[in-house]
């Protein structure tokens, strides 16, 4: 196929007009954020000045303004928080009580329905089987990963190569473990893991067809992506770590496991929380991946994904908001933990 | 070095702005004027009256489709001064919902669902067309393509493509290599398949992955057979949930299917086996045809779009399409088709007028010469139809004698045709049994 860039003119005035908005958008907000705090530095500035050279005492920092400012920063998010996620959040809530058409109410209905039909539990027994496994593998892998390299030889390499998958998009990444998890009856095959089957002498399988098997392959899709994030952090609390209690610890001749034990993993404890709740609620909202991998199917299926088929695809916008309502009481009181966690490290 | 700083992001805005500016008037406000005076705009005299008013469409139809449609529409915005705003998307299904209900709703949209239409119309959101739309719609369609429009006596869209699905691809080619004959009866198309897998070669190739639509194609098997098994009554019957979903007569069609789909001497020509269908794309399952490696695979006119570059579609050439042949030739000729709908969101007269347009022979015939499109509009002239698998469509959907049937999945309520009856067909293939698999989208039939 023959590429005209004159036929295609119009796509890219598009995109440069997309481009341009992008920056003006951005490049006006980093303004703002830059021109208005100066500002304010150099009124102050000018009137002490002025306080100096006419003798005058030196005017007292005025809280009010400090407010102000306050105030001019916090409204726009404050506004665009009602706007995205207060509103929707109550309108969801009622419309999980609602029929398909969002003008009766049928009470508890569309929850019943949750727990009744089989494919819908089958899909929080899925989003259980993720949330369990993605967070704890995750954090594991990563921790390991940053012990090992600590301080090894080309550790900013090792790191760098396991921390790259983090810059691909979900829907990326799923695109390429589909190509992984490929299948072709007979013949070449193109996918890695079945090219690695055949050349041990074994049948090529069908990986992704196979329940519960094909939900662990896609949990390895979220693992990959996300043990990146977990050593960065773990490494960094690990480097943390006050020099002289490691080489007291030396001192008293501590096997590396013990060092493990009773100085690393104490000392690291709240970054080991912190990285375990972030993941548990990035795993909780997973849909890119299972959307591109399976589309659901082949018993796959997790909370946002049906959340979605139901409310836009199956036109059931009562029982897509029942799962979204119940997605959202999951994560609650992961948050609160983490908040409680962030407060007493803050007090401690 | 603050102010320095400041002073270089103002200047960078200030130029972004001026860009902005100088680009925003570019663009703006080239309003099209009506050239009614010139003689090839006579055709277009009675949608006049709107010049410089904007209509937006909103479609599934993407790429050279879409370009194709807007250069099919051309002449029109010429003369009328109509400037029409196609924009496709490929989830237009889910996201039609959504700029409906946001108030953000296009003026038209092409919905390929009568179900879905059904839908909006139920809450208010679909005008009813208007008195010249209806009398042409009326001059130009069969009442049998109407009903699939028409809720409670009332038209809310006009047909505009189509596709006839009831067709088996095949290569002329190897067929005459092989001594092969095209099958006219179901117990020949049986016949015929035994004789190539006895050959070494697969003789079906299928794939039912489409993104988050997989499974569709597997439907249209279903459909098509029960038509063949059970006839046109009992089809009305099951889409309209006279019948249910599991009821015998349609788990005996799913069966008879199964003897072909699920057949792992039949299945699948270069992918695997008969599990390979769930994975197979359906762009791609047919293609191991033009290399030999199966010989049948039944799809849609539309797969004509689907061939590798430079596969010559016809009679004699690599591939072509044969009628999937009938169980009982005596009980008539079913066809399986489908087509999108033109449904109007607002009524404003300019809107209007390119409804009527779009249902007239002036437009299908516009649209038709341009490639690769057929319509079920009477006004078509099959020379303007370019490709011979159109033709041929094309004299099916204008021939009386022809039992004309628009795809089941599509007339069900979403949560079925576009939810549980997919995904039950990926199981189906899966390995589930039929029983399980039609009870389960039973159930979802509310």
């Amino acid at each position: 196929m023959e590429f005209d860039f004159a036929a295609e003119q119009p796509k890219f005035l598009m995109l440069m007009y997309g481009l341009i908005a992008f920056v003006a958008v951005v490049g006006g907000l980093l303004l703002l954020l830059d021109v208005v705090p100066t500002w304010f530095a150099r009124r102050r500035e000018e009137r002490l000045v002025a306080a100096v050279a006419s003798g005058a005492p030196l005017p007292r920092r005025r809280k009010p303004r400090e407010g102000a400012i306050a105030i001019f920063f916090l409204l726009p998010t404050l506004l665009f928080l009602a706007v995205g996620l207060v509103v929707p959040a109550i309108r969801t809530t009622l419309l999980s009580f609602m029929d398909k058409d969002s003008s009766n109410w049928v009470g508890l209905a569309n929850y019943a329905w949750m727990f009744s039909e089989d494919s819908i539990v089958r899909v929080l027994i899925n989003s259980l089987i993720w949330v369990l496994l993605v967070p704890l593998v995750a954090t594991a892998f990563g921790l390991i990963y940053a012990v090992l390299v600590d301080k090894a030889r080309f550790e900013s390499v090792a790191k760098s190569l396991i921390f790259l998958p983090m810059a691909i998009s979900f829907v990326g990444a799923a695109i390429i473990w589909k190509f992984v998890y490929a299948y072709r009856g007979d013949g070449d095959q193109i996918g890695l893991l079945n090219q690695i089957v055949v050349s041990l002498g074994g049948e090529p399988k069908q990986w992704l067809l196979e329940s519960p098997l094909n939900t662990l392959l896609l949990i390895v899709i979220m693992i990959w992506i996300q043990a990146g994030f977990a050593m960065v952090v773990l490494s960094a609390a690990i480097k943390a770590i006050p020099a002289d209690i490691v080489e007291a610890a030396r001192l008293d001749g501590v096997s590396p496991w013990q060092m493990f034990w009773q100085i690393t993993m104490p000392s690291i404890r709240p970054a080991v929380i912190v990285v375990v709740v972030t993941l548990s609620i990035a795993t909780l909202k997973v849909f890119d991946i299972v959307r591109t991998a399976t589309n659901g199917n082949y018993d796959t299926s997790v909370i946002a994904n049906e959340m979605y088929n139901q409310a836009f695809r199956y036109g059931e916008p009562g029982q897509g908001s029942a799962l979204a309502v119940f997605l959202f009481v999951l994560v609650i009181p992961i948050v609160i933990y983490q908040i409680r966690n962030l407060r007493q490290q803050r007090e401690g | 070095m603050a102010f320095a700083r400041s002073r270089q992001a103002l200047a960078i805005a200030g130029v972004l702005g001026l860009a902005l500016g100088v680009t925003a008037c570019g663009t703006g406000n080239d309003k099209k004027s009506g050239n009614a005076s010139k003689p090839e705009c006579a055709p277009y005299a009675k949608y006049q009256g709107h010049d410089g008013k904007k209509v937006t469409i909103y479609s599934s139809i993407r790429d050279i489709e879409a370009d194709r449609l807007d250069q099919s529409w051309k002449q029109f915005e010429d003369c009328t001064g109509i400037d029409i705003d196609h924009e496709g998307s490929g989830e237009f299904e889910a996201q039609l919902g959504v700029r409906v209900d946001g108030g953000n709703a296009p003026d038209l949209a092409f919905i390929p669902q009568p179900g879905l239409l059904k839908r909006f119309v139920d809450s208010g959101k679909i005008k009813e067309v208007g008195a010249d739309t209806k009398a042409m719609a009326e001059q130009n369609f069969t009442p049998d393509w109407l009903k699939y429009s028409t809720v409670n006596g009332k038209l809310y869209g006009v047909p505009l493509g189509s596709n006839v699905k009831s067709y088996v691809w095949y290569s002329p080619k190897t067929f005459k290599e092989k001594g092969w004959t095209v099958p006219t009866t179901w117990d020949e198309l049986i016949s015929l398949s035994d004789k190539i897998a006895a050959s070494g070669t697969k003789p079906w190739c299928a794939g039912i992955e489409s993104g988050d639509a997989t499974g569709w194609p597997a439907t249209d098997w279903i459909e098509d057979v029960l038509l063949r098994t059970q006839g046109v009554e009992v089809y009305d019957q099951w889409t309209t949930h006279g019948i249910p979903f599991n009821d015998p007569k349609v788990a005996d069609a799913v069966d008879k299917a199964g003897t072909i789909l699920k057949n792992e001497k039949y299945m699948n020509g270069g992918f695997g086996g008969v599990k390979s269908i769930a994975t197979t794309s359906f762009q791609e399952a047919g293609t191991p045809i033009t290399t030999g490696k199966c010989a049948m695979h039944r799809q849609a006119s539309f797969y004509a779009n689907q061939w590798p570059q430079g596969t010559k579609v016809a009679e004699d050439g690599d591939v072509f399409a044969f009628y999937f042949p009938a169980v009982d030739p005596a009980k008539g000729k079913p066809v399986l088709g489908a087509g999108e709908f033109v449904s109007a969101f607002a009524d404003r007269p300019e809107v209007q007028a390119v409804q009527t347009y779009l249902a007239s022979g002036e437009y299908v015939n516009s649209r038709a010469k341009i490639g690769d499109w057929l319509s079920a509009n009477k006004k078509l002239d099959i020379n303007n139809v370019p490709n011979p698998v159109d033709k041929l469509s094309v004299q099916i959907l204008q021939d009386p004698k022809t039992e004309f049937r628009f795809d089941g999945s599509d007339l069900m309520p979403a949560a079925v045709g576009a939810g549980t009856f997919w995904k039950g067909m990926v199981d189906w293939i899966n390995g589930k049994d039929t029983t399980t698999v039609l009870n389960g989208i039973e159930s979802s039939w509310k």
